[in-house]
């Protein structure tokens, strides 16, 4: 318990004191918001799809949570770099507490992230179909955090270097971005792509986002929170057995 | 594992995968209690051999006893038996130099009153104690290591291993530190294994020296035997002597070598 406790306590130390992650990465949701909101929003509700921003907004976080769930799972492969992760590896600690630790950390600040972009939505003109839905929206803010952070640990104990950063991007990050229903709904799509779609873990955490803050729902939210739920005890039990191997 | 001793290592080999071997075939027995220095040029197999004791690397084949444990299958009892300061840097850059040992006073159990007391002791002791608050990037390299041995000691174990430690550390450092650690030993009875280049800190604190060369341990003695095996005087004599003219031989050799092929293929 200690472990994970102060393992989380680092990410958190560390995400406080930079500031330039804290902001730089709001950039990119309030992009989407403002463009897409603004711009096509009144195009969305001409064809019948009503209000753009209330299907948007939760989307974008699911976005936000995204990418700084990998990246922080990916910050591993710093820590390798750096040699701070041999110093953890020979502690006489299990490797689940460490990757437990590593991996609540970097999920509470997604998070954190996730909730900064629900506030300037607010600011925007989004307005919750039920305030009190909101903590059911942080959970499941959590969970689609945990889910994509000990899938960036498993990237990251599989790879040696940043060199497939890139890679790890343009491949990974930005498809199950635009294939989740993020920004359009899903339902439009054409046969196999709407298929792929259902196999990407994100669109469940959209859907649930935006069943619980715009209740709008594809998929239901009994379905979204067991598949998410399931892959990320699934994705934790992988990633812990990937760490394991590690060698420095 | 013969009685008496906490470090037993048997054929150890270990080859890198374009068949280097950084470890080849050696052999040897730590003293429980013992100050043990294991000397060796650069890319000896020094480090390598560390990684192993410490769970770190897989040997290729060969025998480890740690404690009366295998590293490669009681890994976790043996990582409670040993604490290390590692060659390369391993602090984290974006914790102050007080949250980096407290990181380890947690992951390493070390109850709360005993660990705030040993922070402040040690933080004293390599002179960073008024800079606890400052992150550790903010450190020039001499910080850095003062405080990568700090954080080594922070904990007890029944084995040290040190590698390198006072790599690149001004005297006084130097001598303070030593001080400590040999404190540690003759109080707390803790086993210590280190590396180093300064021939004259072995020679003051080792009891038994081995020195290794190419994956190979080829001396292993006190410092009067290695000197008696040699006919010289001092440690660096009889490294130099054990070492130093063989490779000086080597690398001229190749060096000619080379030198003529060049100068074959130009004509
Ligand atoms: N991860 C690795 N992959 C390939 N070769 C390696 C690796 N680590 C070490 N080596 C090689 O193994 C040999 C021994 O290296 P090692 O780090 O053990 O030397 P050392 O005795 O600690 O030297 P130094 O005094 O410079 O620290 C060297 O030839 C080195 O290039
Ligand atoms: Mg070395």
């Amino acid at each position: 318990m200690r472990t994970i406790y102060i393992l989380w306590l680092r990410q958190i130390k560390r995400y406080l004191r930079s500031r330039a992650r804290m902001f730089g990465s709001l950039g990119q949701p309030v992009m989407y918001m403002v463009a897409l909101g603004y711009g096509f929003g009144p195009i969305f509700q001409k064809a019948g799809g009503g209000n753009y921003l209330n299907f948007l907004v939760p989307g974008v976080i699911a976005q936000t949570i995204l990418f700084s769930s990998i990246f922080a799972g990916i910050e591993l492969i710093w820590d390798r770099q750096f040699g701070f992760l041999k110093a953890t590896l020979v502690a006489p600690v299990s490797r689940l507490s460490i990757v437990l630790g590593r991996t609540l950390g970097g999920a509470t600040v997604s998070t954190i992230q996730g909730i900064f972009v629900l506030c300037l939505a607010f600011i925007m003109g989004f307005a919750p179909v039920n305030w009190f839905m909101i903590p059911s929206a942080i959970v499941f803010m959590f969970l689609i955090a945990l889910l994509f952070t000990a899938l960036g640990t498993c990237i990251a104990s599989l790879l040696t270097d940043f060199h497939a950063f890139q890679i790890i991007i343009n491949f990974l990050i930005m498809p199950l971005f635009f294939m989740s229903g993020a920004l359009f709904p899903i339902d439009g799509l054409p046969l196999i792509l709407k298929r792929i779609s259902q196999l990407n873990p994100l669109t469940y955490g959209v859907d649930a986002l935006r069943d619980v803050l715009s209740a709008i729902t594809h998929l239901g939210l009994g379905q979204d929170g067991l598949v998410l739920g399931l892959l990320t005890l699934l994705i934790l039990v992988t990633a812990s057995w990937l760490f394991n191997r590690i060698e420095a | 594992m013969t009685d008496g001793s906490i470090i037993s290592v048997k054929q150890l080999v270990k080859v890198f995968k374009p068949q280097i071997r950084a470890v080849d075939g050696i052999n040897f027995e730590v003293k429980t209690g013992e100050i043990f220095a294991f000397l060796g040029p650069n890319g000896a197999g020094k480090s390598t051999t560390i990684k192993m004791l410490t769970t770190l690397l897989h040997p290729t084949s060969g025998e480890i006893w740690v404690n009366g444990f295998n590293p490669m299958k009681d890994m976790d009892a043996v990582r409670k038996s040993f604490g290390i300061v590692f060659q390369d840097p391993s602090l984290d850059d974006e914790l102050t130099a007080y949250e980096n040992m407290e990181f380890q006073g947690y992951m390493y159990q070390v109850p709360p009153k005993i660990r705030k007391q040993r922070i402040e002791e040690l933080l004293k002791i390599v002179e960073l104690w008024d800079r606890q608050k400052s992150l550790v990037k903010t450190f020039s390299g001499g910080m850095k290591r003062r405080l990568e041995i700090a954080r080594g000691l922070l904990h007890h174990p029944k084995i040290m291993f040190l590698d390198e430690p006072t790599l690149g550390l001004d005297p006084q450092t130097r001598n303070q530190i030593w001080q400590y650690i040999q404190n540690l030993n003759k109080q707390e009875g803790i086993t210590i294994f280190f590396t180093t280049h300064y021939m004259d800190e072995a020679a003051r604190i080792a009891q038994r020296i081995a020195i290794i060369d190419h994956g190979k341990i080829v001396a292993l003695g006190s410092l009067e035997e290695l000197t008696k095996q040699t006919n010289t005087t001092t440690l660096e004599e009889a490294f130099l002597a054990i070492t130093g003219s063989k490779i000086r031989e080597e690398s001229a050799e190749t060096m000619m070598d080379r030198h003529r092929r060049s100068r074959g293929g130009k004509n």
